[in-house]
């Protein structure tokens, strides 16, 4: 059977040059990055370029960029990590109600020890209200945390404006580029955030590695404590292979980013005008203006998202009903729930996410299974 | 690509049986989707073990990896909730007890499950029970028991109707255990020794059952009088919910001799004990909602065997049709602790004949004229 993988907002494939650069360092070059000898500084001089190339991807310096075990970790060590450092009993975070887990559950376990959260709403098109967000800085408030772009219906926040408000404000601003990263250009300086998180395996680097930007004019939040690895803000022994792999996949990303967004652009709106034109009762859920160009997330009335999943699933066809994270629950997506769509809406969805290396072909064959599996489920 | 011999959708628990069963429809050429059915959350199982727990959506997923089948959870938990949980502990408060296995199967897996299975494009959806199928010349199916009598499952399935008979296969029913697991080691999925697989999901003792489903449901628990047969006041208990009729254990008076619960009084909240054994005895039963699989409609009294709760060695008896879903059954020989709410399944040979829900158990023999037809296989 032939497959087509539509789910690249879960992950991405290993690109080749990326393995390729990873595989001396799962083979002859061993070396623990803090040792004194020659293996170690064979290792601790590949982490030193991977991480060049992750700070000229995002435009910081390598000062500010520190390697984690993933996004999830990344967006942990913001968090909490800023919390533990400058809160105060009574400190109080402002985020949205569409984060993705690793942000919410944050903040809820924060909220367990204290902290006071508050969750901006966002619109019918997943876009939080800036007027709305400044409302809410208050004087106990002591760090936003908005995401750039939502992994499940690609809406792509005022970040820069929204960074501009909270540094008027005096607090710290953390944004989770995560699904952004690789598919819309991503500057630091240019966003004016203090705190970034990253993760490689969506952008076609390995799985468990990410980092986290930390501006280098602010405190430095501390998840992991151990040795003094990472400039003693995240302690354990460097994954060094997966590190590697996660800067030539920053470099690659960087390199074609423009091509990514006008290739997978092209597709997802192939895609888009299909569904819209060949199927009835059908929504498309996020912002059209603002939104990642691989990402279309459509409800497709009266039917099951997760049987649809199922059946193209049985058809070849990857796709999801949301976010992988959350596919064990059966439950509405939280995020389309949030952008006050109705349980119907909600339940009905999937979420296409392409990749630079679809096809029109590709689409095509997933336009006329789609068309094929609907006829035979409204009947 | 769907196979031409068709799609099938397998109901696999993590079990031996329904594992096998999935590997031998693939053998025989079926495309085989494996589903797990999720049915309670993960920390719920009652003492840990259950066929529908994390543990058996695992292995499940294992033995679909190992047959190179897709495999898919279904979350059931709200409906098994409501269906299934709900129904069984409103039968313990009325002072019956229930039979959760054979409304899950007619309700989850014969139903929800089925109805997913035809979204997905199957045809059919097996299950790893012991039980076997026959067909009528006319094409309508009926349950034989399995192969296995030991394991024979078909008390569990008798309340599923033809349409659902029809969508029904059971790939392990013609065989025994033992020859199970050794199709599982030749196939060389994981555990085949250790993995259980049955209707498993209740196997607790009934009455510590019956509190958790009432704690679940935030019931109170209403106490009332223990007597005798004389009418002796004994003692106490906490509800009638965690009695049932034969029960010997965990009654909390003591009577200085062996004794068992007789009689359950729901209205009046008592519960009545019997020393002997033989008061226990029923001649017969009044059941409700019974259904027939291919028999010819029309006849009025029949000779068959019944059996009045799993595992229990089936009793020649006579039914008697009292109006159309009730039947009169009269046992050849008086049977122990016959229990309102369990299932009373008709057999004649290895062949189901039918079955309905106990309404009330005959403690005085039952007289009856005229002749009874006999099934002829």
């Amino acid at each position: 059977m032939r497959h087509i993988y539509l789910d690249n907002n879960a992950t991405t494939h290993l690109h080749p040059e990326v393995l390729e650069a990873m595989l001396p360092y799962l083979g002859e070059i061993y070396g623990n990055a803090s040792s004194i000898h020659w293996f170690g500084q064979e290792a601790r001089r590949a982490i030193d370029l991977a991480r060049e190339r992750v700070a000229d991807f995002l435009g910081g310096s390598t000062d500010e960029i520190v390697f984690t075990s993933g996004g999830t970790e990344a967006d942990n060590q913001a968090l909490i990590g800023i919390a533990d450092l400058i809160g105060k009993p009574g400190s109080r975070i402002i985020t949205t109600t569409v984060e993705h887990q690793a942000v919410l559950n944050s903040c809820r376990h924060l909220e367990s020890k204290g902290f006071r959260v508050t969750y901006v709403p966002v619109d019918g098109l997943g876009r939080i209200d800036l007027q709305a967000f400044a409302d809410s800085i208050d004087d106990d408030v002591i760090l936003a945390s908005v995401m750039l772009a939502n992994n499940e219906v690609g809406t792509i926040q005022p970040i820069r404006e929204a960074a501009q408000i909270a540094r008027s404000k005096g607090i710290l601003f953390h944004t989770d580029a995560v699904q952004a990263a690789g598919r819309i250009p991503l500057d630091v300086r240019e966003l004016g955030v203090d705190l970034l998180s990253l993760s490689a395996h969506k952008l076609h680097g390995p799985k468990g590695c990410g980092a986290l930007f930390v501006r280098s004019a602010i405190p430095r939040p501390v998840l992991v404590h151990g040795g003094h690895h990472e400039r003693r803000m995240r302690a354990g022994t460097e994954n060094v292979p997966a590190i590697v792999g996660f800067g030539q996949a920053c470099q690659l990303a960087g390199s074609r980013i423009e091509e990514h967004s006008r290739l997978t652009a092209s597709l997802r709106n192939r895609l888009e005008k299909g569904i819209l034109d060949r199927l009835s009762h059908v929504r498309v859920n996020g912002c059209r203006e603002h939104r990642l160009a691989n990402t279309l997330n459509v409800s497709f009335e009266g039917v099951d998202g997760q049987m649809l999943a199922m059946n193209l699933d049985l058809m070849g066809i990857a796709v999801s009903t949301g976010s992988a994270c959350q596919s064990d629950a059966m439950e509405p997506s939280y995020v389309l729930s949030a952008m006050g769509c109705s349980e119907g809406v909600a339940t009905s969805c999937i979420r296409f996410s392409l990749g630079i290396d679809n096809t029109v072909e590709e689409v095509d064959l997933v336009l006329d299974a789609l068309t094929n599996l609907m006829e035979g489920l409204r009947h | 690509m769907i196979s031409p011999k068709g799609r099938i959708v397998a109901a696999m628990s993590g079990g031996v049986d329904s594992s096998v069963a999935a590997a031998l429809l693939l053998e025989e050429g079926f495309e085989v989707i494996g589903i797990t059915l999720q049915l309670q959350a993960c920390d719920e199982t009652v003492e840990g073990r259950s066929c529908c727990g994390a543990d058996g959506v695992a292995q499940a997923r294992a033995a679909a990896g190992h047959l190179g089948i897709p495999h898919y959870v279904l979350d059931c938990r709200q409906v098994f909730e409501q269906r299934v949980l709900l129904r069984s502990w409103e039968e313990y408060r009325r002072g019956r007890t229930p039979n959760p296995c054979v409304i899950c199967n007619e309700e989850i897996k014969f139903g929800v499950l089925l109805d997913y299975a035809k979204t997905l494009g199957a045809q059919k959806i097996a299950t790893g029970h012991y039980a076997r199928l026959g067909a009528r010349k006319e094409g309508r199916a009926f349950i034989m028991r399995g192969a296995d009598v030991q394991k024979d499952q078909s008390y569990f399935l008798f309340s599923l109707n033809s349409d659902k008979l029809s969508k029904a296969l059971f790939p392990v029913g013609g065989y025994l255990k033992e020859t199970v697991r050794s199709m599982a080691r030749r196939m060389g999925l994981r555990n085949a020794d250790r993995m259980e697989s049955q209707d498993a999901c209740f196997s607790t003792k009934e009455t510590a059952y019956a509190e958790i489903l009432r704690q679940r449901f935030k019931e109170g628990a209403v106490p009332g009088p223990i007597f005798d047969e004389t009418g002796r006041r004994l003692g106490m208990h906490e509800g009638i919910h965690r009695f049932t009729i034969g029960q010997r254990r965990g009654i909390g008076v003591t009577l200085g001799s062996p004794a068992w619960v007789k009689s359950i009084d729901a209205e009046r909240c008592t519960v009545i004990l019997t020393t002997s054994k033989e008061r226990l005895a029923a001649w017969g039963l009044i059941a409700t909602g019974v259904g027939w699989h291919a028999l010819s409609p029309g006849f009025k009294r029949l000779r068959c065997s019944v059996q009045v709760r799993y595992n229990q060695a089936p009793v020649s008896a006579i039914v008697e049709i009292e109006k159309p879903g009730t039947v009169l059954v009269r046992f050849d020989r008086p049977v122990t602790a016959v229990c309102p709410g369990q299932a009373a399944v008709f057999y004649s040979g290895a062949r189901l004949l039918g079955g309905g829900w106990i309404d009330r158990a005959l403690s005085e023999p039952v007289h009856m004229t005229g002749v009874a037809e006999e099934i002829i296989r």
